[in-house]
């Protein structure tokens, strides 16, 4: 396989080479951070993605392909089975199934790489709705020989819902078509029509082989018609700086930092993780509930000071004043404020066995906020096939979506989920297990 | 533009600035949640970024829980030493939980054989210090990126009140959201920096310029050839094994356990930047230096549901 020397990343793979990835200190403490998903089944040639992915950039050491080597052999595999490198739990390896999502790490000089990878099944959705909630980017895989199929839909959908800025449609399995441009150019097509009906901003296609790595790291030779990157070249330049939300500056509080030492006698700091906008030492702001207005008297991280904090910044925050602030109140802007309210409408995904019923009480986690809530209403379940929306749905059971109503013990501080993930999402808790049951991205007040 | 909007348009936040933020977030997170958590200390380098981190999260307060050292009394002298040093630095409360007390009280047993590692025997010494300090929430420093059964647990990670962890049914994690509820008796151990690589701790370490023990420098040190790994050797019971030769070799340790079980490697990394540039090359993953978990495929997945860390 030769490669286009003009388009190909800098580092050319190559699986003898006794030597890591060039990364000089500079470049390395420059990188950024791209969180990306990966939603498939074996079928669709996802574990090889990955695996090529991760040992092309060198993030399989030679004891963990000695160890997934070996127990293909005592397995009886015939040839290295790479998902053996991705599944980890004992029950996953011998039913040769994913049940959970599985984070990865690699890196190349340019970014850092979290990988969410996520079984493709639909009894699996909450497993890809967790994933997603935190990706930057998508990738759908879908099988050149059969296209968009139901499972691609699905996959779309939920990349829609959770409002994931970036997605790349990974046409794979080229080889097995005979790189054929017109083939890529119908499941390109194809995907583009159902995806007109769904918020996604930014679709890259690129067809590959990730089996004869194709397109993955390097350019194809066998596709000249594809003039596009190749799959790493995008990940490590899609644009992800602009997906953050600096104009409306939210504070969630989380802990009060208040040392008890005389040195430190008036420190009263807040601390919390900016959910989105910018904090400025000087700014005027407002706390909810209270109303209270102060001005920022230093923002630090660990004791040192720092003038600014931007999304997603851990760092405690001192007030001119001495108002009275604690864990779940809201620092903003007294000309931006979040909507205050305990009515509220979303989109709720279910993630139990046991059915969400209308009329029950739950508790919410919502930014550093806890609350009691009822559900007032379902007004429907959505297909996540066909969209399908079920108004006659009175309960929604493992893996499904519906639009909800709900109404909280005491007013929440959201925006909506389209505008900020962090201040537009909540989770759902059974008061009796203790466990997360739902997750769900706000919409709006309750009208 | 005026000059601030400009650089805010131009703001970019490093990876290891980002992993930093969501560990802080986590810790405070736990500190709230919870009501009396502890921090396992080792002495090693990840849990030695895990104090750095809490300093980051906490200063200019005290600490809201104590460090919890579980001592396996076979520990690198250096490292219980460079322990003392960095808690009477930082000023905060350690506790030191001993193995041997609890074999001598016959609540834990050593490995049967001539030459035992107590990694097993840490589990009822663990559980036991829950028990009597009746710690919630357990800061522990384990990365996903180390062994495939880690790469599926949860940043809380619930264990019942027999400390064990039942990989099918862990609560899902979404956004920043961390579900803490839990009732008497039950307990999570949290990993802030679950999402940190190897090479990612290094940098940090280099970053922020922590002090680290001598041990993951390189320096001369009596080691013997054993399954192949170079392992150090001392005063009994960590002397030579017969037909063993002791070689004095120019080593360091990429990470550091027990001296029954910490293998190290030639190295001429005096450095951070050394050691960096050595970890980019590194062809054998850290745990490879850990003879413990190649007992079997599902070592580590085992031990987790004991109890283990």
């Amino acid at each position: 396989m030769s490669a286009d020397t003009e388009t190909q990343p800098t580092r050319v793979p190559d699986p003898n080479a006794n030597q890591g990835m060039e990364f000089s200190t500079d470049a390395y403490l420059d990188m950024d951070l791209l969180r990306f998903l990966t939603c498939g089944s074996v079928d669709d040639g996802k574990s090889t993605l990955i695996g090529r992915l991760l040992y092309d950039s060198k993030s399989i050491f030679e004891d963990q392909l000695e160890a997934a080597e070996s127990a293909s052999v005592s397995r009886g595999d015939e040839r290295m089975n790479l998902a053996l490198l991705t599944d980890g739990l004992r029950a996953e390896r011998e039913q040769g199934i994913t049940i959970d999502v599985a984070y990865r790490y690699f890196a190349t000089p340019k970014r850092k790489f979290i990988i969410a990878d996520c079984p493709g099944h639909v009894q699996y959705t909450r497993n890809m709705v967790t994933g997603a909630s935190t990706a930057n980017l998508a990738l759908i895989l879908i099988d050149a020989r059969h296209g968009v199929i139901e499972q691609t839909r699905r996959h779309s959908f939920i990349t829609s819902l959770l409002r994931i800025p970036h997605l790349v449609v990974c046409v794979n399995k080229m080889d097995l078509v005979d790189w054929d441009q017109e083939t890529y150019e119908k499941i390109r097509d194809d995907f583009e029509e159902f995806a007109a009906r769904f918020e996604i901003n930014d679709i890259t296609f690129i067809p590959m082989s990730a089996l004869t790595g194709d397109n993955v790291v390097n350019r194809s030779s066998n596709m000249d018609w594809y003039q596009g990157p190749s799959l790493l070249h995008h990940l490590e330049n899609v644009h992800i700086a602009g997906d953050r939300d600096m104009i409306d500056p939210r504070f969630p509080v989380q802990w009060v930092v208040r040392p008890q030492s005389d040195e430190y006698h008036d420190y009263r700091g807040y601390g919390g993780q900016v959910a989105s906008g910018v904090f400025q030492v000087g700014d005027e702001v407002v706390a909810l509930p209270s109303g209270m207005e102060s001005k920022i008297k230093s923002i630090d991280i660990g004791g040192d000071s720092i003038t600014r904090a931007y999304p997603p910044q851990s760092v405690s925050i001192q007030l001119e004043d001495d108002i009275d602030i604690s864990r779940g109140d809201m620092i903003c802007r007294p000309n931006n404020k979040p909507i205050s309210g305990q009515d509220i409408d979303a989109m709720v995904v279910w993630m139990t066995d046991q059915p969400m019923v209308v009329g029950k009480k739950y508790t919410i986690r919502h930014t550093s906020n806890e609350a009691r809530c009822i559900i007032k209403d379902l007004h429907y379940q959505i297909d996540i096939e066909t969209l399908h929306r079920d108004e006659s749905a009175e309960k929604l059971g493992l893996n499904e979506i519906g639009r909800v109503s709900i109404r909280t013990t005491k007013p929440l501080f959201y925006d909506p989920y389209r505008q900020c993930r962090i201040t537009g999402s909540f989770i759902i808790v059974d008061e009796q297990t203790n466990n997360t049951v739902g997750a769900a991205m706000i919409i709006g007040e309750t009208k | 533009m005026t000059q601030a909007a400009e650089s805010i348009s131009n703001y970019r936040l490093t990876h290891l600035k980002a992993l930093e933020a969501e560990a802080i977030h986590i810790m405070r997170e736990v500190a709230a949640q919870f009501e009396r958590p502890a921090l396992m200390f080792s002495g090693g380098k990840d849990s030695i970024v895990m104090v750095a981190l809490a300093l980051k999260a906490f200063r200019p307060a005290k600490f809201p829980f104590p460090l919890l050292h579980i001592d396996t009394g076979h520990n690198f002298p250096e490292a219980l030493a460079f322990r003392d040093q960095l808690v009477d630095k930082i000023g905060e409360r350690l506790i030191v939980h001993e193995v041997q007390d609890m074999i001598d009280k016959g609540m834990a047993a050593e490995d049967p054989g001539p030459f035992p590692s107590r990694n097993r025997a840490q589990i009822p010494t663990l559980i036991n210090a829950i028990e009597e300090y009746r710690f919630d929430a357990l800061f522990g420093g384990a990365r996903r990126d180390e062994e495939k059964a880690r790469a599926k647990e949860r940043i809380f990670s619930f264990r019942d009140e027999f400390g064990q962890w039942d990989p099918k049914n862990q609560r899902p994690e979404l956004w920043n959201l961390y579900n803490g509820r839990h009732r008497m008796g039950e307990n999570i151990r949290v990993f802030p920096i679950s999402n940190w690589t190897e090479m990612d701790v290094w940098q940090y370490i280099m970053l922020e310029n922590i002090e680290i023990p001598d041990l993951y420098f390189s320096h001369k040190r009596d080691v013997v050839k054993r399954m192949g790994q170079w392992v150090p050797v001392g005063e009994a019971p960590f002397g030579p094994r017969e037909g063993e030769e002791v070689i004095n070799r120019t080593v360091r340790f990429r990470t550091v356990g027990d001296m029954s079980c910490t293998a190290a490697t030639d190295s001429p990394a005096a450095t951070l930047e050394d050691i960096v540039a050595e970890v980019a090359a590194a062809r054998a993953s850290e745990r490879g230096a850990r003879m413990d978990d190649k007992t079997n495929e599902a070592a580590m997945e085992d031990r987790k549901k004991e109890g283990y860390f």
